[in-house]
């Protein structure tokens, strides 16, 4: 058996085919417990491996694991559901962490009020760049999103409001909700934050996918022309799909805003978007549970080596030219299981 | 705002603006050429034009044995270290384009996998390259010795003629219409133009695949070593991370004038080497890649496929 031939995906979903409601039910709530306890999984001797040199295990969890995962989800829908290449989904995450600095700092609303309006800026700004852009096709798509992305950095770095190079300090941490602080020392609770925050976000795109919408942007990836013909509104599902995405970068900006309290334009660059499209291609394309593990992955896997501090980019690249050349569906790639799927009859789930 | 700039300097921006946008045209070529074969974006090629920058600068302290400007060369001593420095250079970048395809780009090809993972290994590979430049170069820039006096010709309608901008904007030329005419008249260039129009059937007529390919790497490699060294010899210092704003605006300047299309790329070069100077001036350095967007969007609003673009089955090389 070669290894490419190996997919788990296939093999997990066959095994959940099987189960019947109560204990799925049972299989979910046990996963959800046991991601919820991860951040003390470092707190003993033969777990502190998991530890990192230089921030705290915890910390890590949140940053930039848990928002790696969710901004993977959102941009999974654009790339990996409607097939559109967004190389500057960093922009999102920018517009969310900006709106939460400056609203912050200038005004008295707190996290939980910032939060709707960044996901709103967000997503009038996928509205706004997706009207003239989303006619255009795959590469100019993918070098004018890659554009906004450098635009949005830029005008942060050249504008006041923003604070310039320096950034915008002094942002406020979330309020508590009942006994849960939202303070320095409190990566768990951000911990949990993140995690609900992501178990939404999968909810929602498990809705969507089995919806009008969810069709449409599958049909919009197989093939475009095809969709238009069978009277799909493909202009408007693609900027559903956009703001939808840019919705949930939004979101995770506020919230690491939020988190890490200083913000500044160095923190938004190209490499960022090309981080989260390694996710999305590494773990397996429009393949939710492939985003997950491939953001855990790429995002654990840079801070875990971080004592080779000089060369852990290069391992990193390395790293992806390898896993891609292996394995070019992702770890846990989509296909194969809709061929199963299309060969035994199963019915969509 | 300063569009008084704009009358006063005209000439002088023009100049300045088509020795940098002749240098985008030959990075650009990296993009357009294998964008018309393979339908994918090369983004490795910023890093081959690094690769290219570092091979000059390599050469010249090497040649010259300094890295200061203290003794410019003169006569045949300066043309031979110059046609070495750029012959290296664009092997050096050929070498690293024809590496980049083995590894990122041809097993991937040869399973028939989506355009995404093509992608994120040319991207793994570009990130491997610039990595591998910073912790050899300890994250410094590395400066060209300066080789020749950069005399002025005088004054030509108020532009300043220097010898550096003038030796660009000739050779670039020169070197434009020799691969214009390759691929156009060579027979080499017929199997180019004919893979892109058609992997298939180009395969069906006997042309080797690989080899045709390998060989459309090489040459976008070729051309963006030589911009490399011009770069080098206008600029002069380069830096680990030099190719991203550079391989950003050239390949912003395939797509302007129709990606996979050799012409394209060269007015589309250079409208954006003009369109920045410009800018530039007249809004302030740090505003050019906004204005360069913005034009790029609404271009491709009124034409979809660039200004040269073709529809995609007919695009030709």
């Amino acid at each position: 058996m070669k290894l490419t031939d190996i997919n788990l995906r296939d093999k997990g979903a066959a095994i959940w085919e099987g189960w019947d409601r109560p204990r799925r039910t049972i299989f979910v709530i046990a996963l959800i417990a046991l991601v919820g306890i991860m951040p003390f999984a470092g707190n003993f001797s033969f777990t502190s491996i998991l530890d990192t040199p230089i921030s705290s295990y915890q910390d890590v969890l949140v940053y930039p694991i848990g928002m790696f995962v969710l901004m993977g989800l959102g941009l999974n829908i654009v790339v990996g559901k409607s097939g559109l290449l967004d190389l500057g989904y960093v922009a999102f995450f920018a517009i969310g962490a900006y709106t939460m600095a400056i609203l912050s700092t200038r005004t008295h609303l707190n996290a939980w009020e910032i939060l709707p309006i960044g996901m709103g800026l967000a997503m009038l700004s996928g509205v706004l760049l997706g009207l003239p852009t989303l006619r255009l096709r795959g590469d100019y798509l993918a070098i004018v999103t890659l554009g906004f992305g450098e635009i949005v950095r830029i005008v942060t770095l050249n504008i006041s409001v923003t604070g310039g190079t320096n950034g915008i300090a002094r942002i406020p941490n979330p309020p508590a909700i009942g006994p849960l602080k939202f303070g320095l020392m409190n990566s768990v609770n951000f911990f949990w934050l993140v995690f609900a925050m992501i178990l939404l976000v999968i909810w929602m795109i498990r809705r969507l996918s089995v919806r009008r919408p969810g069709r449409a942007w599958e049909a919009i990836r197989q093939d475009e022309d095809v969709a238009m013909l069978m009277g799909v509104p493909t202009l408007r599902y693609k900027i559903w799909s956009f703001s939808i995405g840019a919705a949930v970068g939004g979101a995770a900006g506020v919230i690491y805003a939020s988190k890490v309290m200083v913000i500044a334009p160095q923190m938004f660059t190209f490499n960022v978007s090309v981080l989260i499209l390694s996710c999305i291609v590494f773990g397996g394309m429009g393949n939710m549970w492939g985003v997950v593990f491939g953001g855990v992955i790429l995002a654990y896997l840079p801070e875990r080596i971080r004592f080779i501090t000089d060369a852990r980019q290069l391992v990193y690249g390395i790293v992806l030219v390898v896993i891609m050349n292996v394995r070019p569906d992702g770890l846990l790639p989509r296909k194969k299981r809709e061929k199963i799927k299309a060969k035994t009859g199963a019915k969509n789930v | 705002m300063n569009f008084s700039v704009l009358t006063s300097q005209f000439w002088s921006l023009c100049l300045s603006g088509l020795s940098l946008g002749l240098i985008y045209v030959l990075i650009s070529l990296g993009y357009t050429m294998v964008y018309g074969v393979l339908r994918l974006i090369n983004f490795a090629n910023s890093e081959i034009f690094m690769v290219g920058t570092f091979a000059t600068v390599w050469v010249e302290t090497g040649l010259t044995g300094h890295t200061s400007n203290s003794n410019p060369l003169h006569g045949f001593q300066l043309v031979y270290t110059l046609l070495f420095a750029l012959v290296v250079s664009m092997l050096a970048s050929g070498l690293t384009a024809i590496a980049v395809e083995f590894l990122a780009y041809r097993r991937l090809r040869a399973r028939g996998t989506n355009r995404l993972a093509s992608l994120i290994s040319a991207i793994g590979m570009s990130i491997i390259l610039s990595e591998s430049a910073r912790i050899l170069t300890h994250s410094r820039p590395q400066a060209s010795p300066r080789l020749m006096e950069k005399t002025s010709f005088g004054h030509i309608a108020g532009a300043n003629f220097r010898i550096d901008t003038v030796l660009v904007v000739i050779s670039a030329l020169l070197m434009f219409f020799a691969l214009d005419r390759f691929v156009n008249k060579s027979r080499l260039g017929k199997a180019i133009r004919a893979v892109s129009m058609s992997e298939e059937n180009a395969k069906l007529m006997g042309i080797n695949l690989n080899r045709v390919i390998s060989v459309t790497f090489l040459i976008g490699g070729l051309m963006t070593g030589a911009a490399a060294f011009f770069f080098m010899t206008v600029y002069e210092t380069t830096k680990f991370n030099v190719g991203f704003n550079l391989g950003l605006a050239a390949f912003t300047a395939a797509v302007l004038g129709g990606i996979g299309n050799l012409r394209g790329a060269f007015f589309g070069g250079i409208a954006l080497g003009l369109l920045e100077t410009m800018s530039a001036a007249v809004l302030g350095s740090q505003w050019k890649s906004v204005t360069v967007f913005v034009v790029l969007v609404l271009v491709l609003l009124v034409r979809p496929n660039g200004i040269f673009g073709e529809a995609i089955q007919q695009t030709r090389v």
